[in-house]
């Protein structure tokens, strides 16, 4: 009976330090999330001008550019899916990959031919496990992405889809970080660009003023685009980078509760375990005591 | 043009990752692809791609605020001026020593493409703002 008791006392010491573990990681989420969020936040100004920017040569030029146009015929589709580089994150690259499976099970159903390209080393190990060839992929900054890392990635894209070998057209798979409780996968078409998509038009009234061009409306809009793609994902990677520590810290803190149920459990049965060892050694003192007496009754 | 005197430009300088400058001024000055502009109150509406360089902003307090800026875009419209620029950095927030050294290392590397010539261009900005400002 004694080593059940030490048993568990064993179980309870190592889910209490697992606890202070998970907990500590709910913690360090917990104040990581502010700071994604502001970083978004710092990041807003610069996708605000550049889409007003874009949207006012959209409206006074008819230029046609190689990355609004749509092809025709569209036969190669690349698809970015943006996971987290580590785990401890309860379904979240689970529920990015599952909607980005679904994405390419459309596409394929289209007709399409998919090329994988994907950030996050949890999105990596999911296409290597499964042997699935991946274009190219990004690790390593999946918590706090820098502009450097989008604009590579957006880099890639546009020269995939440029390219007449390449992609015909170019998905992104992130999750949006709607608020502390609720992320959502979202698939979205990057390219070709849909330039007044997803943004806040501008408000009425707020007419756009008749720009000059400098040097030429194409040139401008030839610079203009490629930095609008890559701004558009780098606002895909703060949110995903949002939401990854969003669901970080919510499966931390379920890890730490069922830490802490579990170890009430271990409790009682400890307790139990020691009670009846406890009981067990008193009945066997006093059958002892009374075996003895009745020994000595006995023999007198 | 319109002769009002009391008019002053609202400038903003926008990095890809944060706001790195906004408040009014009297006068801005950048280097857009065809070269050099001066933006002063009531300009015509102006959307332009502007190269590594600097930025100098005169501030209605008669300030001068210097910027190091990457490739990006001037747009001018209402008397507000917007600078976007991927990567900016004002003129206090550069090491001079550092930046220097940076240059040295860009010019030495000697490649002749069009990447090394940017890291050449902005490197310079670097070292032009900060040591204007000093």
């Amino acid at each position: 009976m004694a080593v059940s008791v030490r048993e568990y006392r064993a179980r309870i010491r190592s889910t209490e330090s697992m606890k202070k573990i998970t907990r500590a990681m709910e913690l360090i989420a917990a104040s990581r999330i502010i700071k994604a969020q502001q970083r978004a936040q710092a990041a807003a100004p610069y996708a605000r001008e550049l889409t007003r920017a874009v949207s006012a040569v959209a409206t006074f030029s008819n230029v046609d550019h190689a990355l609004t146009l749509e092809p025709e015929d569209p036969k190669r589709a690349a698809v970015l899916i943006v996971t987290s580089d580590r785990g401890l994150a309860g379904a979240y690259s689970s529920s990015v990959l599952k909607e980005a499976e679904r994405l390419i099970e459309k596409l394929k159903g289209e007709g399409k031919e998919v090329d994988l390209y994907v950030s996050g080393r949890k999105g990596e190990a999911y296409f290597k496990f499964r042997q699935r060839a991946v274009v190219e992929a990004w690790t390593g900054f999946s918590d706090q992405p820098t502009y450097d890392v989008a604009a590579e990635i957006g880099a890639t894209l546009i020269r995939t889809f440029l390219d007449e070998e390449g992609a015909d057209e170019v998905h992104v798979v992130y999750t949006r970080f709607r608020s502390m409780l609720s992320q959502e996968p979202t698939a979205v078409r990057l390219l070709p660009l849909e330039v007044v998509e997803g943004t806040e038009a501008p408000a009425e009234g707020d007419l756009l003023p008749l720009y000059e061009f400098e040097p030429s409306p194409s040139d401008v809009l030839d610079s203009l685009l490629p930095r609008y793609v890559q701004s558009r994902i780098f606002f895909a990677l703060l949110q995903a980078a949002a939401s990854e520590l969003a669901a970080r810290q919510k499966a931390m803190k379920s890890a730490t509760d069922n830490a802490d149920e579990l170890i009430k459990k271990y409790k009682r049965i400890a307790n139990q375990a020691r009670q009846a060892g406890i009981t067990q050694e008193i009945s066997e003192i006093v059958g002892g005591v009374n075996a003895l007496a009745d020994a000595q009754a006995g023999s007198e | 043009m319109a002769e009002t005197t009391d008019a002053v430009l609202q400038v903003e300088l926008v990095a890809a990752d944060r706001l790195v400058w906004s408040g009014q001024a009297t006068m801005v000055i950048a280097r857009t692809t065809e070269g050099d502009v001066g933006i002063l109150p009531n300009h015509a509406p102006l959307l332009s791609s502007i190269i590594e360089g600097v930025v100098d902003v005169q501030t209605v307090e008669g300030e001068t605020w210097i910027a190091a800026v990457d490739a990006g875009f001037l747009s001018v419209a209402d008397n507000r001026v917007s600078i976007l620029s991927e990567r900016a950095e004002m003129s206090h927030e550069i090491d001079l020593e550092q930046a220097r050294a940076e240059l040295e290392r860009c010019k030495q590397a000697g490649e002749n493409d069009d990447e090394a010539q940017e890291k050449v261009r902005r490197a310079e900005a670097r070292v032009r703002a900060a040591e204007r400002a000093s």
